[in-house]
């Protein structure tokens, strides 16, 4: 059996909404194998993406266990986990999120900052993750002058650039017509198989989820796991 | 120095915002720069040591003139090479807001008291002999065009002639230039003899005394002795350097220096409104960046760090821009009042306070911004955006 990336034991959160306290996640366990894709779908408000958080340690559980990669990240601090992300994980958005002010190969440097590589190295590193993605040549366009599919393919390569284990997508082709939410998939699924990230994807669209190896499903805060298809 | 780039793209997101911010932060350094030469030139006392001319004037105030016959009691006393007399005639030519400084004074003492000011022979000889003659700096020359043999009408806003007529009309005689590369030539001279005998006020007094100190003498204990002699009389005298001198006759107009002080304390007022609704809306445009940011790792103080760096950069390229633009505009006013105000000049400490207040500046109007950048939730804010 794969060694264990992700370990959720126990995970609860709940939110405070005025008076009203709302559980999202409920007692929630979770083992996410190394070199697992996992997609996880369910209904709006089922606690995907407060998963998702959880997990890259974007938000923390109300009680519970969470460790990832050896670190526990209920016990951090958040500059801590701050410093954990920047090397550990890799995060992809609905809407790629990419700062429209830098060109694509600055979009890809920016989590380079955070290391004491030198703008030589930054600059070199933030060419083969755009040349992975395919995007060696669009490296000096601004976010509005490339397509969805080209934004997206930027924050992937922004999301892999420090060579972070695992990779967070929510929504990754939510706003991306049929055939370029394939080629995104696609190109998840090689970083999977021939990079080995671990990559956890929420998604709506049961197309999206085949390109995993395995869907789970959440509804009211719960997990039910099925095989993939 | 790795953000810098950053920091810089994101400062330009509203190319035409940013620009009128930095602009108005030109505008106030600007001022800061002239008001504050300005200011401190009012505010100069002058150092004795090391003075080479004093000048006496009467304790109380300037505006009162001392008797003509401390010009032979000063030049007694030690210490004293030359004394010269002056006074305030508060004249213009033609146009009452174009003022300049006549001074009724007797020739050959000036030229004693002030050896920097050079006139050839034959125009002084020629200033010499005639009673109404005068002569006018290259400054004066240029700007109104006048030559030697010119007859010039001066009105005097202080003194009217015997028959109560306030213009004045005076032969050029002669031009005269200064050796001194700081001096400035934008005055005229003319007779104390012809003032003292045509002005309605009568003769037998000076607005004030301006002596040259000998060789080695010590400026403090001439000045000592100077009003020690005239104390306890109607006229009590306060010797000064020439730079206080100017300060105090320019603060007739006023308490200079508290008003320098409230203008640029409105200015910066202003500046910080400005610049910090500026950092404001450019924050809270870009909340879902700034979580970004922090999804990928960057800590809450650097993103702090970023947006104040942001709010300063904007000081300090409009700063410097002013500061600039301010000591241009420093020397051509300091060279037009000099010969009112000496001393107006852009100085290493306004320079330091300058650039402490455009990271101050910039750090306070940045302040709200950058710590409601600092404590975004990052879960929050990616919701919001």
């Amino acid at each position: 059996m794969s060694e264990v990336l992700a370990d959720l034991h126990d995970v609860s959160r709940v939110y405070q909404k005025g008076k009203e306290k709302v559980e999202v996640l409920h007692q929630l366990d979770m083992q996410i194998p190394a070199g697992d894709f996992i997609a996880i779908m369910g209904p709006s408000g089922s606690g995907k993406t407060t998963l998702l958080n959880i997990i890259g340690g974007l938000d923390r559980p109300t009680s519970g266990l969470v460790n990832v990669g050896g670190a526990e990240l209920t016990n951090m601090s958040n500059s801590q986990l701050s410093s954990w992300r920047s090397t550990h994980v890799g995060f992809i958005f609905q809407f790629y999120n990419l700062l429209p002010v830098l060109t694509a190969q600055k979009n890809v440097e920016l989590p380079l900052l955070l290391t004491d590589f030198s703008g030589k190295e930054r600059s070199k590193r933030a060419s083969i993750a755009l040349d992975i993605v395919g995007l060696a040549d669009r490296a000096k366009h601004y976010p509005k002058e490339l397509s969805g599919g080209q934004e997206q393919r930027v924050a992937i390569a922004r999301a892999i650039v420090s060579d972070p284990s695992l990779l967070l997508c929510d929504e990754p082709t939510g706003d991306l017509d049929r055939e370029t939410a394939d080629e995104i998939l696609r190109l998840l699924q090689l970083l999977n198989e021939e990079h080995g990230k671990t990559i956890v994807m929420v998604t709506h669209d049961p197309q999206a989820a085949e390109f995993a190896k395995r869907t789970l499903h959440v509804d009211k805060g719960q997990l039910e796991s099925r095989a993939a298809a | 120095m790795k953000y810098f780039g950053l920091v810089w793209r994101s400062l330009w997101r509203k190319r035409i915002r940013t620009s009128l911010t930095i602009l108005s932060v030109v505008v106030a350094f600007l001022l800061f720069t002239l008001l504050s030469a300005i200011g401190q030139a009012f505010n100069t006392g002058g150092a004795m040591t090391g003075a080479q001319r004093l000048v006496v004037i009467d304790k109380i105030t300037i505006i009162n003139p001392l008797p003509i016959s401390y010009l032979q009691r000063i030049a007694a006393v030690p210490g004293v090479e030359a004394v010269v007399q002056l006074s305030w005639f508060g004249g213009f030519y033609q146009d009452p807001n174009q003022q300049f400084f006549q001074g009724p004074t007797d020739p050959d003492a000036y030229l004693d008291v002030y050896p920097e000011i050079e006139i050839p022979d034959e125009q002084l000889d020629a200033w010499r002999n005639n009673r109404v003659g005068a002569v006018i700096g290259r400054q004066i020359s240029n700007q109104y065009g006048w030559e030697i043999g010119d007859r010039v009408p001066i009105n005097s806003t202080i003194y009217a002639q015997r028959d109560g007529n306030r213009t004045w009309e005076f032969d050029i005689e002669g031009i005269f230039d200064t050796t001194d590369p700081k001096g400035v030539t934008n005055f005229m001279l003319f007779h104390h003899d012809y003032f003292a005998e045509a002005n309605a006020f009568g003769d037998g007094f000076a607005g004030w005394y301006t002596l040259r100190l000998a060789e080695g003498a010590d400026a403090v204990e001439v000045a000592n002795v100077i009003d020690t002699q005239f104390a306890n009389s109607p006229n009590e005298t306060e010797t000064s350097t020439e730079a206080a001198f100017a300060a105090s006759f320019a603060k007739q107009l006023g308490n200079i220096g508290l008003m320098v002080q409230l203008i640029l304390g409105a200015v910066f007022f202003t500046l910080l409104l400005v610049t910090g609704n500026t950092m404001s809306q450019s924050v809270r445009e870009r909340i879902s960046e700034l979580a970004v940011l922090k999804t990928l790792g960057f800590k809450d103080g650097t993103v702090l760090g970023v947006v104040l760096a942001e709010s300063i950069l904007v000081m300090l390229m409009g700063g410097l821009l002013g500061v600039l633009l301010g000591w241009l505009l420093t020397v051509v006013i300091g060279a037009a009042i000099g010969v009112f105000l000496p001393g107006v000049v852009v100085t290493v400490n306004i320079l330091i306070l300058a650039v402490l207040f455009m990271v101050g500046a910039g750090i306070l109007a940045g302040l709200f911004p950058a710590l409601s950048a600092r404590r975004l939730t990052i879960v929050e804010a990616l919701a919001r955006g």
